[in-house]
């Protein structure tokens, strides 16, 4: 897994609530058998008028947040399907770190599979570093530091959040989640045995 | 200590180690995987070097890119032509059960798995699908996963999962005549909101619950996730026990009987605890349609299009002004009469044997109106064989809808099977997201009984009004 300690950069404020992953990443660009670059259709809907040109009303358009490595956002942000093309597409834009009051819960997952930070912070909070990110010269230079789980503002302000211990350890180690559980195989195999006899119809 | 909940029980069953702060290394007892991503899936572990762990415990099945034009082969559309091949060569270099085209267990995985007794009672099943929800209506803990999850359940036969808030929701009362359960859950989201269940696993219980078929059960906790919930369940009962019992992979003779009555400790303790806590009354639920772009934004069929001025705040509003822009329609008027272009019965939610016969009953000596087109598709190949010795084929052709075969189709738009851009779709799927049947499509949410109705009125009806 990449590793996540320090990030650095830029914040973009896109506050809709219940963005869901269809409007992260449309299904055709997906399920397509060529390559496709998923960070070039990232939000497409959105992003692009229908003549493919940039939508100048799209914050992620806007050149002070182009480049933005961290997203605020909405509600229920990622809410939907299970699709994990939606973190790749917003990682393809360079983004590592979201932040919301909540998330879709698939997605949240998602997220620390691929190395990008979802942070949970009170509406309040979010609307204040918004704040923070419009005001500041070049969207500012926000840090996001997990190891110390606070974020630093351009406004010199400190505002901490919480992990979930196993996933930050995961995310600082950029531990590999497979090789993690497969150090337990012993465990599972005594599970198995153990539960072949509680609920043999369970193996057929 | 207080009693436990059905999901308490099932998470208990399940745990192989405490990782601490609440998160456990869960065993998966099944695990379902579709077109999309189960070949792809298998082929990520092989290129990791990791070996699969119990084949036996997965079963496969394509339904996302699949076409489901009559007729269809897996080489009707490029993108099913390559998908449908990679799943046929890894399922069978690794030996795990894939459900062909043309035969029992093929068909949309949530279908499938509680029709062919893979989704039993007690069980933890995952899929790398967000409406895996819907198997939780047998008494299951199922959920769906990323693809990243799935290659890790592919290894280890394991997840490593932070425990849920409990949340439970009752339902009381009689329903209304046409009131069916998919209106119960359109309800609830629309009253709670599509972010109530973030975080949670939500039971569904009360004598209203009692009351529902297996199938509305499944249809009900389909849109768990609808409302942010990734576990949505239902305690078994008879009602259960008797749709189970004779499936292909349902445990049989004395093997039932034991399974049986483990099911049976399964239902939550009287004094269980949860997190909190909704009831419901039924009686004054109506059917039920969506208007806007988030399932949230649902109304009763009577019912006025809400104006985007009488929300709480003003972001709110700004959601409904783009929500009604986009699907072009005008706060303050009724919403029935909105004349539609297209109706979608099918998917995970409804396209199971009493969905269609619910539809046909209104299609059944009716004619479907000019410049509508209406699909019928079987979310199985059991269920379209059943449906055709039933003769709801001939009753759906005769009304003029299309009967095609067994997948996702136009709920999920990556098979081919769109709604054409600026077109309006009542829909018996589960997401009216903005694009999500086809970019540029505008979908209304309804059960199979309104989508049919809409279907023979040419325009979003009152079914009540109709029958």
């Amino acid at each position: 897994m990449t590793m996540f300690t320090v990030l650095e950069g830029v914040a973009a404020p896109l506050l809709r609530e219940n963005v869901d992953t269809d409007t992260v990443i449309r299904i055709e660009r997906l399920v397509s058998l060529e390559k496709v670059d998923l960070g070039h259709w990232a939000f497409e809907t959105l992003r692009y008028r229908k003549d493919g040109s940039d939508n100048p009303d799209f914050v992620l358009n806007q050149p002070r947040y182009r480049g933005a490595r961290i997203l605020l956002a909405g509600r229920n942000f990622g809410c939907g399907s299970s699709r994990e093309g939606a973190v790749h597409a917003i990682l393809g834009m360079g983004i590592r770190c979201v932040i919301a009051p909540s998330f879709g819960d698939i997605f949240f997952s998602n997220c620390f599979q691929n190395g990008v930070l979802p942070i949970v912070l009170p509406q309040a909070e979010i609307d204040k570093l918004a704040e923070e990110a419009r005001e500041s010269a070049a969207g500012g230079a926000f840090a996001v530091d997990l190891e110390a789980q606070e974020i630093r503002t351009p406004g010199q302000r400190t505002v901490s959040f919480a992990t979930d211990p196993n996933r930050r350890r995961a995310l600082l180690q950029g531990l590999d989640p497979i090789a993690t559980t497969l150090q337990r195989d012993g465990d599972i195999e005594s599970f198995q045995q153990r539960d072949r006899q509680a609920r043999p119809w369970i193996y057929g | 200590m207080p009693g436990q909940s059905l999901f308490d029980k099932i998470w208990d069953a399940h745990v192989i180690a405490d990782l601490g702060s609440g998160t456990s290394l869960l065993h998966i007892d099944r695990h379902i995987m579709h077109d999309l991503g189960g070949g792809r899936g298998l082929r990520r572990l092989s290129e990791l070097g990791h070996k699969l762990r119990n084949p036996e415990l997965i079963f496969a099945t394509p339904d996302h890119a699949i076409s489901t034009e009559p007729g269809r082969t897996s080489e009707t559309t490029p993108l099913s032509s390559g998908y449908m091949k990679v799943l046929r060569e890894e399922t069978k270099k690794h030996g795990v059960r894939l459900f062909e085209l043309g035969e029992d267990g093929q068909g949309i995985v949530h279908v499938v798995g509680p029709e062919m007794g893979i989704s039993l009672p007690g069980v933890t099943l995952v899929c790398g699908d967000s409406h895996t929800c819907t198997h939780g209506a047998v008494g299951a803990m199922a959920w769906g996963i990323g693809s990243s999850e799935l290659v890790h359940v592919l290894a280890t036969q394991t997840m490593v999962q932070a425990k849920p808030k409990r949340m439970r929701v009752s339902f009381s009362g009689r329903m209304h005549d046409w009131v069916r359960s998919k209106d119960l859950i359109l309800y609830l989201i629309g009253r709670l909101g599509a972010a109530a269940g973030s975080g949670s696993a939500v039971e569904y219980a009360g004598p209203a619950i009692r009351a529902l078929s297996m199938e509305a059960r499944l249809s009900l906790c389909n849109l768990s996730i609808e409302m942010g919930a990734r576990f949505g369940m239902i305690a078994p009962d008879d009602t259960t026990f008797e749709y189970l019992a004779g499936r292909p992979f349902a445990p049989e003779g004395r093997m039932w009987d034991r399974a049986v009555s483990h099911w049976r400790t399964l239902p939550s303790d009287p004094d269980a605890v949860f997190d909190r806590e909704e009831s419901i009354e039924v009686d004054a639920i109506a059917p039920q349609i969506t208007w806007g772009t988030s399932p949230q934004d649902v109304i009763a069929v009577d019912g006025i299009i809400p104006d985007p001025a009488s929300a709480a705040n003003p972001s709110r509003r700004h959601e409904m002004e783009l929500a009604q822009r986009y699907m072009g329609i005008e706060p303050g008027r009724p919403i029935a009469g909105t004349p539609v272009d297209r109706v979608f019965i099918g998917s995970c939610t409804n396209s199971r044997i009493e969905d269609l016969r619910d539809a046909a009953a209104v299609a059944r000596g009716r004619q479907v109106a000019k410049n509508v087109t209406a699909w019928v598709v079987p979310g199985s190949y059991i269920v379209k064989c059943q449906g055709e010795a039933e003769g709801l084929d001939a009753v759906f052709r005769a009304a003029g809808f299309e009967w095609r075969e067994p997948g996702c189709s136009q709920c999920v738009a990556a098979n081919g099977d769109v709604v054409p851009p600026g077109q309006r779709c009542v829909s018996t799927s589960n997401r009216n997201f903005a694009g999500r049947q086809g970019p540029g499509s505008r979908t209304h949410l309804a059960s199979p009984a309104m989508a049919a109705a809409a279907a023979v009125a040419g325009a979003i009806t009152d079914i009540r009004q109709l029958a």
